[in-house]
């Protein structure tokens, strides 16, 4: 028997992570209120005092909590990054997640006891990368960037002793993590060197009697007409010209959701479920979390009689970017 | 400082590849870097068609290296790259972490442009497994790259990419074999139609990004001619050139001359804007966008 499949569920505040850990998320993961983590933007994650708060609060409910360090520091920051574990390590959160090597090195070194996860944002795809990790700095954990298919998954879990984690729910990115520069290229700022993709600094809305422009720094990312709602604009999600066609040509705005094959990913051997979300309200995470949590209890105490109860479906198709879903890579039809 | 040539991004048919290599040969450039980076359908040449180059290569006077795969995502996609890593005979240029487990403690290598080496501390443990050199990521700055060079080891030798359109991105989805409605799993190579990768505009019919298959880069071409001065002052070892399918023999003609003259003119900077595919760009080098164009 499989021990039980961790819910691991986003905090970008204080009540958010209350919803989470309410609702039945074993384990929540935050951030630190700079670009040490990769999702710095104004108003969101936690500073000393509320970061100690949270970790009361889950720990008084059994839940857990991840701290996420997933950004990449650079010589002349570099202290940040390193603080930011001292202080990790003080308040007392279960695990760092980290991506950077350097970072991981350091952490390691002074922190031998630390329970480390490596990053999405780490890009480690294959038993032998991840066990790079484990040999180097004894990683407990990996989580897997939104590339591999399920067989791949299934393979990975086989080639390694670190726990896997996977992510379930949210926002999709369509690059390998860690390893897209898009939003510099356009903006200066990444997800790996400052925490942010598409910086909200360098949107601008625009209204033309061809429809409302979104541009990200210089470039035109989409233009909406009259009736359509306009989402958030990343380079990836918007819509441009190949070959004289319009269409998405990356990918549509939609969301990852893995309900559908929830009792094989519990079979394949996984530790853990991710959602995505840190950046979303409480009222999102209360929701998400809330539908995992029956949907894995159910994939996990009957996985021979499982299905999506219609009603799982609709409410995260409801927080859904697109208002729709899909399992990415995880099936091989959509690469 | 040195100038090398990347390794070939696109998918060219196996005859242009054997006659393109026959040409560097006689090419102004120090080190060669061979092999598939991009995407493992593309196996029009094998790894002994590799080697037979890389022989070749080497009797010409070059240094040969063999890069591995960035995205590892199968099973046969891993031996591959495990045999790249034991071939014996050439360096390596390690592009995922994979890769660098197959090669630390036991052959020199070069951490590849695909590796996230941010700062002094990735360098020293990459150094201390083995890497001679290391290949900056495009996103990094020329202020960050003097912080890390003043306090990482002399030994470990930098090399920059310095034209050429720039990798930014991989996937596991292939953007040609979507714009085409092809599944990947029966995506025909069609990225052979597209040499030096397939356009895609903005909405106002501005060039955006070049697709090549699993792998997103620029449309406009990174060129650092114009910082030739300033790398060298500052102890790049190695200028990374790019091929592109025309005229990479002019375009590395430009380079060697402004290495030749240490410093470059404005005339220069026009020859390659003609040459290049889509506009020049350094954005990323001056700390700005990276499709930005700082003047020198």
């Amino acid at each position: 028997m499989n021990k039980k499949v961790e819910l691991v569920c986003p905090a970008g505040s204080f009540p958010a992570l209350r919803q989470a850990v309410d609702n039945g998320a074993d384990t929540v993961y935050m951030g630190f209120r700079d670009a040490t983590n990769a999702r710095n933007f104004p108003g969101l994650n936690f500073d000393e005092r509320a970061a100690r708060q949270g970790i009361d609060y889950a720990h008084s409910r059994g839940s857990k909590v991840l701290l996420a360090l997933n950004t990449y520091p650079q010589p002349h920051n570099w202290s940040l990054w390193t603080q930011a574990v001292d202080k990790a390590a003080e308040i007392g959160v279960d695990a760092l997640i980290l991506a950077d090597t350097g970072l991981m090195r350091y952490a390691s070194n002074m922190y031998p006891d630390l329970r480390l996860h490596l990053s999405v944002q780490g890009s480690a795809t294959s038993g032998d990368a991840i066990n790079f990790y484990r040999e180097q700095f004894n990683i407990q954990r990996v989580v897997l960037p939104r590339v591999l298919s399920l067989s791949q998954v299934k393979r990975v879990i086989n080639d390694t002793d670190v726990e896997v984690e996977v992510f379930a729910f949210g926002s999709l990115c369509v690059m390998v993590e860690g390893r897209c520069y898009l939003s510099s290229y356009v903006t200066g700022e990444s997800p790996n060197t400052c925490g942010a993709c598409s910086p909200a600094k360098a949107v601008r809305w625009e209204e033309t009697p061809a429809g409302r422009n979104v541009h990200l720094g210089d470039v035109l990312i989409d233009r909406y007409g009259e009736n359509e709602s306009a989402g958030y604009p990343v380079i990836c999600k918007g819509r441009f010209l190949v070959n004289d066609k319009l269409d998405y040509a990356i990918e549509e705005p939609t969301s990852l959701s893995v309900l559908d094959i929830l009792p094989q990913l519990v079979e394949s051997g996984i530790s853990a479920i991710k959602v995505e979300g840190r950046q979303r309200s409480p009222a999102y995470v209360g929701q998400v979390t809330k539908v995992l949590r029956q949907a894995l209890d159910a994939a996990e105490s009957n996985p021979a009689g499982y299905t999506p109860r219609n009603d799982w479906v609709a409410q995260l198709d409801k927080v859904a970017e697109g208002s729709t879903h899909t399992l990415g890579a995880l099936d091989r039809q959509w690469q | 400082m040195k100038l090398s040539l990347g390794p070939i991004l696109y998918f060219w048919p196996r005859e242009q590849v054997f006659d393109f290599y026959r040409q560097v040969a006689d090419w102004p450039v120090d080190t060669v870097y061979l092999g598939e980076v991009v995407c493992s359908k593309r196996n029009a040449l094998k790894l002994d068609d590799w080697l037979q180059i890389a022989e070749e290569l080497e009797a010409a006077g070059k240094e040969v290296v063999l890069s591995t795969l960035a995205l590892v995502e199968a099973e046969s996609e891993l031996k591959r790259m495990r045999r790249i890593a034991e071939n014996g005979r050439f360096m390596v240029e390690a592009n995922d972490m994979a890769a660098v487990n197959a090669v630390a403690g036991k052959v020199p290598f070069v951490a590849g442009p695909h590796l996230n080496a941010y700062n002094h501390e990735t360098l020293t443990l990459l150094h201390e497994l083995g890497a001679k050199r290391w290949v900056m990521p495009v996103e990094l700055s020329q202020e960050t790259l003097q912080q890390i060079m003043t306090v990482s080891s002399d030994e470990l030798e930098t090399e920059v990419f310095g034209f050429g359109r720039v990798p930014l991105a991989f996937s596991a989805r292939c953007f040609i074999a979507r714009a085409e409605g092809l599944p990947k799993d029966n995506c025909q190579l069609r990225c052979m139609d597209y040499s030096d990768g397939m356009l895609l505009k903005s909405q106002d019919e501005k060039q955006f990004l070049a697709m090549n298959g699993v792998q997103t880069q620029s449309a406009t071409s990174a060129s650092l001619l114009g910082e030739v001065s300033q790398l060298r002052e500052m102890g790049v070892e190695m200028l990374r050139l790019s091929p592109q399918s025309q005229d990479m023999d002019k375009v590395v003609g430009l380079f060697a001359e402004a290495l030749d003259d240490i410093k470059t003119n404005g005339e220069r900077d026009e020859f390659l804007a003609a040459l290049a595919m889509g506009e020049l760009s350094n954005g990323f080098w001056h700390g700005k966008a990276g499709m930005a164009r700082v003047e020198n």
